[in-house]
């Protein structure tokens, strides 16, 4: 079996829900303007979800996630570089649940 | 050829290239295994290649397989289009923060543009952007790297089945929150960002607790932008 239509127009209309979303973010930014309570509400969304992304896997996780992520920071602050704060951070986790589980 | 004609495009677009090649390793091992999850979930190698080449969403990807059954005739359409648009309307913030790399007449350029946005290569542009690197070239250019890197590692995981193993035995699951966790250090600029950040890390975790699926992203998001608005506002910046 190849496909279906009834795939076909599932897989087209959830290809295009998603585009359109992520096209909207930016036209819908495009109609705010660009001082004011909208300015600063754009200028604190990129922070607001880069902490989303992170706090729940963090807390939710066991102490390996904790441990890597104090890892990623030290080297980060150290190196001022992403790769190896990135490479740290998964070693450590890596290690750590080994560890944990030993 | 000669790249003199445009060499204010291949540039940017070479570094967002180079710059999303640590988060695009962890790209290649969830794609496998997406793929490997597809052919048991009975997903086809052909709408492999349409989900992953049109629809270009990891997580919704993730979730259609819960959905997916190997009947046509018993297949849930609106369920599954319903599904990718609730746990994709986190782009509606994320695209939002690209505003700065096109130009008021550049929106038509700028909404296809969108089309190759995910979370990852969104997050290295960001911290390109907060450094006067990140350009639309540069998005673009880590963006076709993560495209065509899902795109073959979801092919690869359906073809070879279940050899491979789960990336979280590799502590490659980690590599996402290593790169947001370095991305938000990086975008410190003050006490400023005290409120917005801890309000959005709060509304993150319950939202997570009480609310499955990738929720928390959007409300933290938007809860924790939002308490950093009212604050400048309060403190009378901006």
């Amino acid at each position: 079996m190849w496909t279906s239509p009834e795939a076909v127009i599932a897989i087209l209309g959830m290809a295009l829900v998603t585009f359109v979303i992520k096209a909207g973010g930016l036209l819908l930014a495009n109609r705010l303007p660009q001082h004011g309570f909208a300015a600063a509400w754009l200028k604190h969304i990129p922070g607001a979800v880069l902490a989303s992304l992170v706090a729940p896997a963090l807390v939710t996780g066991s102490a390996a996630e904790v441990i890597a992520a104090a890892v990623t920071t030290l080297v980060y602050v150290t190196t001022r570089s992403l790769f190896p704060a990135m490479a740290g951070g998964v070693l450590a986790v890596y290690l750590a649940r080994l560890w944990l589980a030993a | 050829m000669s790249d003199a004609a445009t060499p204010r495009f291949s540039d940017p677009f070479f570094a967002g290239a180079r710059a999303c090649i640590p988060v695009v390793i962890s790209v290649a091992a969830y794609g496998v295994v997406w793929g490997v999850l597809a052919r048991g979930a009975g997903v086809s190698l052909l709408e492999v290649i349409m989900m992953s080449g049109l629809v270009f969403a990891g997580s919704a990807q993730f979730v259609a397989l819960d959905l997916w059954t190997t009947t046509p005739a018993t297949l849930p359409i609106g369920p599954l289009i319903l599904a990718a648009l609730i746990i994709n309307l986190r782009y509606l913030l994320l695209t939002a923060t690209l505003r700065p790399l096109f130009r008021p007449g550049q929106q038509v350029k700028g909404a296809l543009t969108m089309f190759i946005v995910s979370d990852e290569t969104w997050a290295i542009t960001l911290g390109a952007m907060a450094k006067g690197r990140g350009t639309a070239a540069f998005l673009l250019g880590g963006g076709v790297l993560a495209y065509t890197t899902w795109l073959a590692t979801t092919v690869i995981g359906h073809t070879l089945g279940s050899a491979i193993d789960d990336p979280r035995s590799y502590g490659l699951d980690f590599a996402f929150t290593a790169t947001f966790l370095v991305l938000l250090l990086g975008m410190w600029k003050g006490k400023g960002d005290v409120i917005p950040w801890l309000v959005a890390a709060l509304a993150a975790i319950v939202t997570a607790k009480m609310i499955p699926g990738s929720w928390y992203i959007l409300i933290g998001g938007m809860v924790g932008s939002l308490a950093g608005a009212i604050a400048d506002k309060v403190r009378h910046v901006d």
